[in-house]
């Protein structure tokens, strides 16, 4: 189990190198360079320009500050002659070209103000959107999967196999539209525009979006497996000693169909992060999705590589929980 | 060869009194009784119909514009049939854009998916088939690509090559079909190599081989078409992948390049008027989502039909 975990925690290695590499060179092949016009729009003198490519290392080759950016390339000589290393193994995702005198890290993690908590930050409404998005997938997904499967060909079984279709082809930023229309524009039970992310109500239809695909996903998953389960000799045996229906249903079925939704946590995972662009962006949401969708739209491409290297990480430690959590609900899963 | 298979065909024929049904017919019989696969279907053909008779359909052209019907309501608000779903902020005709936005949507639902077809075979294939260091470095490869949501590479190839000549081709579809296709071969490619592998051990293959076929006939007469109906279940899904790819990446302003019209390009347009013009980012939305979950039906019938053994 230990070599197991700590092989899978040498591949996330490679996956995250591969990644800022490609990311990185790409950002290199855009046309232009950041300096050719300053964010007013003017262009800048030649010798500013000279200075700020000097200042963020541009006018070292590619390899060089490829090597500075990851911090295995010393980005300067501090005062005592040591190398000092300033990159994305020391945390620090590089500089803004757009937001002056700022680091991504600062205005991906750093509160709006100073005497604001650290969830108010771009990452922390990020990662309560996920949270709530993950809440709403699993509170919503398991029951409705259960429920379809212990009616088996009703019309509880129809009707939730259909609506759970229609949820899980139906991207999360299409079905928002739709809800934003009725709950705030004819039902007006929810704000218009959220004046402040510090109140309930803005947060409810962007944790339901995120979170409605994947519940979707597991309700179908949850019922195929279910039906799998229900039919196994164990479960009659368990009734046959004469269990609760209940019992039989939440400790003998259950546990055992919840192994192939583990499976596809990983993914389910990812794509609630990767949701978050599209959600966060058509709720004006103050997250990292909609700020990197931001810096898509300002060529901002230091943020775009940063923030990158952050959502691969991100990703990379999500699949290893899943390959974990699988590890402790399937005890016939070893791993060498 | 070419000789010798009429003759086989008669000895078949005359030892049956019908003639088998092929996997393929058996299929279609049974993807004709899945009604929900019929409605997709047939959905999926009316959309087709409309987008290619766009100019004929479409009561004004793409990119007319209306100066003096600038956000013009739709019928119900105005009762006025000239323009039934009204008009987006400068003055263009939402109904005719709906219309020719139909081809970007069925366009990038297809091209990529063939595209990413034809990588991800060729390297499962070969990987399959070649086993040892290739199949390793390749599957090493894949592992890496999937690790990482497709839509997130897609995303930045698509930020940084937008303002080259490459971005500018074809209103931007060139740079969105690779960027979709690029990131999303490693699936179909895993898939393939699995089913290489095992029908490698066949008893069929081993005859072909014994009878003295060579490597490549038996790759394409034998290996290939038996892989046919996974992949053809997985690139039915892989379409209304694509169509949210380009949804997605036209929405954030990446993707289909104005003015053309795609139908996430307009949901983009749609958002700023949404408390007081809700029709123009609905319907664009309501497209969107009839035609993946016509996909989506059409995917689950071709699974339950060519695959029966996944049937609950």
């Amino acid at each position: 189990m230990l070599g197991y975990l700590i092989r899978r925690l040498l591949w996330i290695i490679p996956v995250l190198v591969t990644i800022t590499l490609v990311t990185f060179v790409m950002m290199k092949a855009t046309p232009g360079g950041p300096f050719d016009v300053s964010s007013s729009g003017r262009e800048l003198p030649k010798d500013v320009q000279e200075m700020l490519m000097r200042r963020y290392h541009l006018d070292e080759p590619d390899w060089k500050q490829f090597l500075i950016y990851v911090g295995a390339w010393p980005a300067e000589t501090g005062k005592d002659g040591s190398p000092v290393f300033r990159g994305v193994l020391q945390g620090d995702l590089g500089p803004s070209y757009q937001y002056k005198g700022r680091g991504v890290t600062d205005i991906i993690f750093a509160p709006p103000a100073k005497d604001r908590p650290w969830w108010e930050s771009r990452f922390g409404r990020t990662a309560t959107l996920g949270v709530l998005g993950f809440i709403v997938g699993i509170v919503i997904g398991m029951p409705l999967g259960i429920l379809a499967a212990v009616r088996h060909n009703t019309w509880l079984d129809y009707v939730s196999l259909f609506l759970s279709t229609v949820f899980v082809s139906t991207p999360g930023f299409v079905l928002a539209v739709f809800l934003m229309i009725v709950f705030s524009l004819w039902l007006k039970w929810l704000p218009v525009a959220a004046r402040s992310w510090n109140v309930w109500q803005p947060w409810v239809l962007p944790s339901f979006c995120l979170g409605v695909g994947l519940s979707a996903f597991i309700a179908r998953l949850v019922r195929a497996t279910m039906l799998e389960v229900l039919r196994q000799d164990y479960i009659r045996t368990a009734r046959a000693k004469g269990l609760a229906s209940q019992v039989v249903l939440l400790r003998h079925a259950l546990r055992n169909s919840m192994i192939p939704v583990a499976t596809v946590l990983g993914p389910a995972l990812a794509g609630l992060i990767t949701g978050s662009f599209f959600i966060e962006t058509m709720f004006s949401f103050p997250g990292m999705g909609r700020m990197f969708v931001q810096a898509v739209g300002q060529r901002d491409y230091s943020v775009i590589l940063g923030t990158t290297v952050l959502y691969a990480g991100l990703i990379a430690l999500a699949n290893l929980t899943v390959d974990l959590v699988y590890a402790w609900l399937d005890p016939r899963i070893t791993y060498k | 060869m070419t000789a010798a298979a009429p003759v086989m065909r008669v000895v078949a024929m005359g030892a049956r009194t019908s003639p088998p049904r092929s996997l393929w017919t058996d299929a279609w019989l049974r993807l004709r009784r899945n009604r929900m696969a019929v409605v997709g279907i047939g959905t999926v053909i009316v959309v087709a119909v409309i987008a290619v008779l766009a100019p004929l359909v479409a009561p004004y052209s793409m990119n007319d514009q209306y100066h003096e019907k600038v956000y013009y309501g739709p019928v119900w608000d105005t009762g006025d049939w000239a323009f039934i779903l009204g008009t987006d902020a400068v003055g263009r005709d939402e109904l005719s854009r709906l219309i020719w936005g139909a081809r970007i949507s069925l366009i990038v639902g297809f091209v990529p998916v063939m595209i990413r077809l034809i990588l991800g075979g060729l390297i499962g294939i070969t990987s399959g088939y070649l086993g040892g260091r290739v199949d390793n470095i390749l599957m090493r490869i894949a592992d890496v690509f999937y690790a990482i949501p497709d839509i997130l590479f897609a995303i930045i190839m698509s930020a940084a090559f937008r303002d080259t000549w490459f971005g500018q081709q074809m209103g931007g579809l060139l740079l969105l079909f690779s960027s979709l296709a690029l990131f999303g071969w490693e699936g179909l490619a895993r898939l393939v190599r699995g089913q290489v592998l095992s029908l490698k051990e066949k008893e069929f293959v081993e005859a072909a081989r014994a009878l003295g076929a060579t490597p490549t006939r038996i790759m394409w007469r034998h290996i290939v078409p038996n892989t046919l109906a996974p992949v053809i279940v997985s690139l039915a899904f892989g379409i209304p992948s694509a169509i949210i790819g380009e949804a997605g990446l036209s929405f954030i302003g990446l993707g289909v390049r104005p003015p053309t019209a795609s139908w996430g390009n307009m949901l983009q347009d749609g958002l700023s008027s949404i408390y007081s013009q809700p029709t123009l980012i609905a319907a664009p939305a309501a497209c969107i989502a009839v035609i993946l979950l016509a996909f989506t039906f059409l995917g689950d019938g071709l699974r339950d039909a060519l695959d029966p053994r996944m049937k609950q």
